[in-house]
């Protein structure tokens, strides 16, 4: 029993001994952070209402109150962009860890039984065929555009890479000798794939997971700004970039800082996914 | 080679079926009256029964599956609900736009991802590499619509060297065509350039490493024909692969794309037909953009069995 837990610490260790990370990831880091800490107090950090109209204040430059600027409505920029920051956060995380708790199960049963195997394939190689942002928007026009429904329709899309990776770690992990020798001495299918199969599975998942995190959050974006996602209401990085656009050769800002903060926070996520994939598994370092 | 061709062939039926499938049953199994659920809340008695008759809704599921299949075989994609005419009409109206916007990309594209991936490769861990590398983590983590912005305000509005937005057919012109298209081809490939090229990179540094790449060297062949005659050619299939599975990404580039740039094409389309709901609409461009992928990735495969004699065997 005391060999057990040994031998799980000596894992658990291994796993957790990250190379020291460069300045880039530690730069990448404190970037997320800051974007994660500013969604989650976004309403103790912003200094007005999102929603707060004034139409004395209507597309006004920063300054020392608005330090982003105002609106065409007067609404303060920054207080919007802090409010976006939180539903950037929440459909990232909600997209990364749902796709990743129902393409599992899939690629390990693909990768597990030759019989599901070439059905269920078949059935992802459809889904990507069907170019994410059209299968979101199928599902946006045929629901109400709302938080749940826009995560739904970006994660839809994203389960096909998972149980593809999923079944390609257990189909290289299957035919190694210590899975070949847990199955001659008997051990069920169930036992092999819950105690040798889903821990190989744990790393490639995470890289996979920081991904589709800042996959999730882009789409969003993305249709936001085609006015097809999250209604016009809720303050998101991508609607007030919508908005902006209108009054772009005037107010550049409205564009631009919704822009630079979604681009640092996806830049920082794929840094973070890069130096992730490179500790874990030290084979890809060298192919980038 | 017959025999993997066809076999090949036949893995793309099953694939397009479930495409099918899933356009059929999105509309069917979203919980409420696909009716309402089209035309609204407000709609009368009679827009409903329209829609119900255009669609086929009231007979049993499997019947209208059946029906919808046999229609689309004989390439009858429905009709708009909003505009009535046939969507494949609608579609061919607006493709022109979007594959001039697709090819411009796609070429760019292989003429900046191939050569830096390559000298990425060669110049392994030296300052080039780096740069490559940096470059495309920013491709990959700056939205189109973002890069689109950036070089509207750069080229359009403040050194005002091409058009801000719009789209002019090449029957117009090759000059104002290529004005117009090059802003757009550039935001959209950009992406698709840093994913290119970091693949491109990899296969290479993979094949650098080959004896017959030393032996090229070693009897005295010029660099750049070993990196490009020898090593490029060998590195071609998991480029080639990005290239087409990175497909179904430039599609949905295309769809943001248009709308920063103004082009009349299949994104703008798509979209419209989203805020009216006009779901046969949206259903044959899905189906329309899947079947290019499925053949792209077709082409693709069969192109290795034609250049590369280890694939067809295995």
């Amino acid at each position: 029993m005391t060999d057990m837990i040994s031998v799980r610490a000596a894992r658990a260790r291994r796993l957790l001994a990250l190379p020291r990370p460069g300045w880039l990831t530690v730069a990448a880091i404190v970037v997320l952070a800051l974007i994660v800490l500013a969604g989650a107090f976004a309403p103790l950090l912003a200094p007005f209402e999102p929603t707060e109209l004034n139409s004395m204040m209507r597309l006004k430059p920063a300054d020392a109150t608005h330090w982003m600027g105002t609106d065409s409505y007067g609404r303060d920029l920054f207080s919007r962009v802090l409010y976006g920051a939180r539903i950037s956060m929440i459909v990232g995380f909600s997209t990364a860890l749902g796709s990743l708790a129902i393409g599992l199960p899939l690629g390990l049963i693909a990768g597990w039984f030759p019989l599901a195997d070439g059905v269920l394939m078949r059935i992802m190689d459809g889904l990507m065929a069907i170019p994410g942002i059209l299968l979101a928007i199928a599902v946006v026009a045929l629901t109400k555009a709302g938080l749940v429904t826009v995560i739904i329709a970006i994660m839809l899309p994203e389960i096909p890479q998972v149980v593809r990776l999923v079944r390609a770690r257990v189909i290289s992990v299957r035919n190694e000798a210590y899975v070949e020798a847990a199955r001659l001495l008997g051990t069920s299918s169930t036992r092999i794939i819950w105690r040798h199969l889903l821990p190989a599975t744990f790393g490639p998942m995470i890289v996979q997971g920081t991904y589709i995190y800042a996959a999730a959050i882009l789409t969003e974006a993305a249709l936001s700004f085609l006015g097809v996602g999250i209604g016009t209401e809720t303050p998101t990085w991508g609607n007030i970039m919508a908005e902006g656009r209108l009054y772009f050769a005037l107010t550049p800002s409205l564009v631009f800082w919704p822009a630079v903060v979604l681009s640092f926070c996806i830049l920082s996520i794929n840094i973070l996914g890069d130096a992730l994939r490179d500790s874990l598994d030290p084979k890809m370092k060298a192919r980038g | 080679m017959i025999h993997y061709f066809v076999k090949r062939l036949l893995m793309a039926i099953p694939v397009m079926f479930f495409v099918a499938v899933f356009v059929f049953l999105l509309l069917r199994l979203t919980p409420g009256d696909p009716a309402i659920i089209i035309a609204g809340d407000q709609a009368t008695q009679a827009q409903l029964e329209t829609i119900r008759e255009n669609l086929g809704l009231d007979e049993p599921l499997l019947g209208q599956f059946v029906t919808w299949m046999g229609n689309l075989m004989r390439g009858d994609f429905g009709v708009s609900l909003i505009s009535q005419k046939p969507v494949l009409t609608l579609i061919g109206q607006r493709i022109g736009p979007t594959l001039s916007l697709a090819l411009a990309a796609m070429s760019l594209t292989l003429f900046f991802a191939l050569p830096l991936g390559v000298m990425a490769a060669w110049r392994h861990g030296k300052l080039l590499d780096r740069a490559v590398m940096i470059f495309s983590v920013l491709g990959f983590s700056v939205p189109v619509f973002v890069t689109g912005y950036v070089l509207i305000s750069v080229f359009a509005v403040n050194l005002q060297l091409l058009p801000v937005q719009g789209y002019r057919p090449l029957s117009e012109g090759l000059v104002p065509f290529l004005q117009r298209i090059f802003l757009p081809a550039l935001a959209l490939a950009s992406i698709y350039i840093a994913l290119v090229s970091r693949m491109t990179r990899a296969s290479m540094l993979e094949i650098l490493q080959e004896d017959y790449v030393r032996t090229a060297r070693a009897k005295g062949l010029n660099e750049s024909v070993v990196l490009f005659r020898h090593a490029l050619r060998n590195a071609a299939i998991p480029i080639l692969t990005i290239v087409g599975t990175g497909f179904a990404m430039l599609i949905s580039g295309v769809v943001v794309t248009e709308s920063v740039f103004n082009i009349p094409g299949l994104g703008r389309l798509v979209v419209d037909a989203v805020l009216a709901r006009d779901y046969p609409l949206i259903q044959a461009i899905i189906l329309l953009t899947a079947g290019i992928y499925v053949l792209i990735n077709l082409l693709i495969d069969l192109s290795y069995a034609l250049t590369d004699p280890r694939v067809r065997y295995q």
